[in-house]
């Protein structure tokens, strides 16, 4: 890997989701950024997001239009690669289906197993703090958010709520079931 | 004693509702009378269904009072999807409304494709759980839901009519009187605000973010691709399909295709790619040539 900073901006994957308040967060910190949709645009970037969104929706599109491996070679390159929420499930090694098989086909990128909707339906969304890996604590922002129920030897947490693991790396790869975008805080500690 | 906007639960509470509407963006959600539809929605990659007894062109068809759907037929739909499950109200219908917040539906559409409970009151959002999408017209009908507590709003077009004449009509219509307000004087925006009919310190953040505080999605009308497409383009966030899917003569190939129109709505090569051997979409009515009374746009204000 270059030790030169790379100038290279974030690439948000606009695919769906909240593509828009990740763009926000980044205009916040000054990190610039574009959008990136389709296989070619992500050599120009230096470290992508996958946010928030329907894993389902996410996985269909991925595939239909070939962005799979053009990402898995992303991740191999040794950039960055940070997942919040639905982000996070389509990172993860396995994914628990909440009721019945609903084709989620992840990247396989994080070593953990992951459980869809693992707290519940919307009503039962909530906002607290979370404690991350250097002590301190920020606003962690659960929508509808996925569970992290397994992890391998090669994964580090990085993030905690009441003992539970809500937020993992290994390697370049980050993965959060919160969503550090819609607090306050940077993003800049997640390594984008 | 707390307003809704001093209230740090309700604050709080709110930033949930939004915030789910904005994991709903860039996608389709789709109508679904059962179970079946409601999978084959989400194998298409539909980010939400909406679930209800009739779509809105057979209500239109068959006439008489249109209800909140079965609680047995909404449940069994949340039992075979894991994307969000919305279900609609009639105006007003607060009853109905907790009756789907203890059922555990992750959206309410308080919707004029039902018929309104109540001719004056739309129902009071804050006080729940659940978040809201409330149609509108104009920019005045969207600034009084969301202070009513909307959390998302949408282009009220005229369902189950297939044509688009009036998403477009109401999604320009909002776009251009929020371009109104980024250019007036601050000492102008009180008057707009009477103008509007819209509580003014929404009109003061309308004015200042240029958009609305909450999500903007297009809905009524949407039939095909390019329809979707076009609504994106005139600033739509998301697009509901209603009757578009499965009243089409072979839903899943079209419902694929409108989930790839809203990501690249602006790409004409790729929109063409996914219009190709999309067999016909619904028949649709002339807006035009329908009575005032059967417009289901101008119910609620």
């Amino acid at each position: 890997m270059s030790t030169i900073q790379d100038s290279r901006p974030v690439g948000v994957l606009a695919l769906q989701g909240d593509f828009e308040l990740h763009e926000q967060a980044l205009d916040r910190q000054g990190t610039p950024h574009v959008r990136v949709r389709r296989p070619g645009e992500l050599d120009a970037v230096r470290a992508l997001i996958i946010p928030g969104g329907e894993s389902t929706t996410m996985t269909r599109l991925i595939d239909r239009v070939g962005l799979r491996q053009p990402i898995l070679d992303f991740a191999e390159s040794g950039r960055t690669i940070l997942g919040t929420c639905a982000g996070l499930i389509m990172l993860a090694r396995e994914v628990e289906e909440d009721n019945g098989k609903h084709g989620v086909e992840p990247l396989g990128l994080l070593d953990v197993v992951v459980r869809r909707n693992g707290f519940g339906r919307q009503v039962d969304s909530f906002i607290d703090l979370v404690e991350l890996g250097d002590g301190t604590t920020a606003q962690g922002v659960f929508i509808r958010a996925p569970r992290i129920l397994a992890t391998g030897d090669g994964v580090e947490v990085v993030a905690r709520w009441n003992e539970e693991i809500v937020g993992v790396r290994q390697g370049n790869v980050v993965g959060l079931t919160f969503h550090p975008e819609a607090g306050p805080g940077s993003l800049t500690m997640w390594g984008v | 004693m707390h307003t809704p906007w001093t209230d740090e639960t309700i604050q709080e509470r709110m930033k949930l509702k939004v915030g789910l509407a904005e994991m709903l963006k860039g996608g389709c959600i789709m109508d679904v009378t059962n179970a079946a539809q409601a999978k084959i929605a989400e194998e298409a990659g539909a980010v939400a269904v909406m679930a209800l007894e009739r779509i809105p062109a057979d209500i239109r068809k068959d006439g008489g009072i249109a209800r909140m759907s079965q609680p047995k037929m909404i449940k069994e739909i949340q039992d075979t999807v894991s994307i969000p499950v919305m279900a609609k109200c009639r105006i007003g219908h607060f009853a109905e409304a907790q009756i789907l917040e203890a059922l555990g539906v992750d959206f309410i559409d308080e919707s004029e494709v039902l018929t309104p409970a109540d001719e004056k009151n739309h129902v009071d959002k804050w006080p729940f759980k659940v978040p809201f999408v409330c149609g509108c017209r104009n920019l005045g009908e969207a600034l009084r839901r969301i202070g009513e507590g909307a959390a998302m709003i949408r282009t009220k077009g005229e369902a189950g009519s297939g044509n688009i004449v009036e998403a477009v009509r109401h999604m320009r219509q909002v776009q251009e009187e929020i371009r109104r307000l980024t250019v007036l004087r601050p000492d102008e925006l009180m008057a707009e605000a009477k103008n509007l009919g819209a509580p003014y310190h929404i009109v003061l953040e309308v004015a200042r973010l240029g958009k609305l505080p909450v999500p903007n999605f297009a809905a009524g009308g949407v039939a095909t691709p390019a329809d979707a497409s076009l609504m994106m383009q005139l600033g739509a966030e998301t697009v509901f399909v209603g009757s578009g899917i499965f009243k089409s003569n072979d839903p899943k190939p079209r419902a694929e295709a409108i989930v790839q129109a809203v990501t690249y709505y602006d790409d004409p090569a790729k929109l063409l790619e996914i219009s190709m051997d999309l067999g016909e979409a619904m028949e649709g009515i002339d807006v035009a040539s329908l009575p005032e009374d059967q417009k289901m746009a101008s119910r609620g204000w």
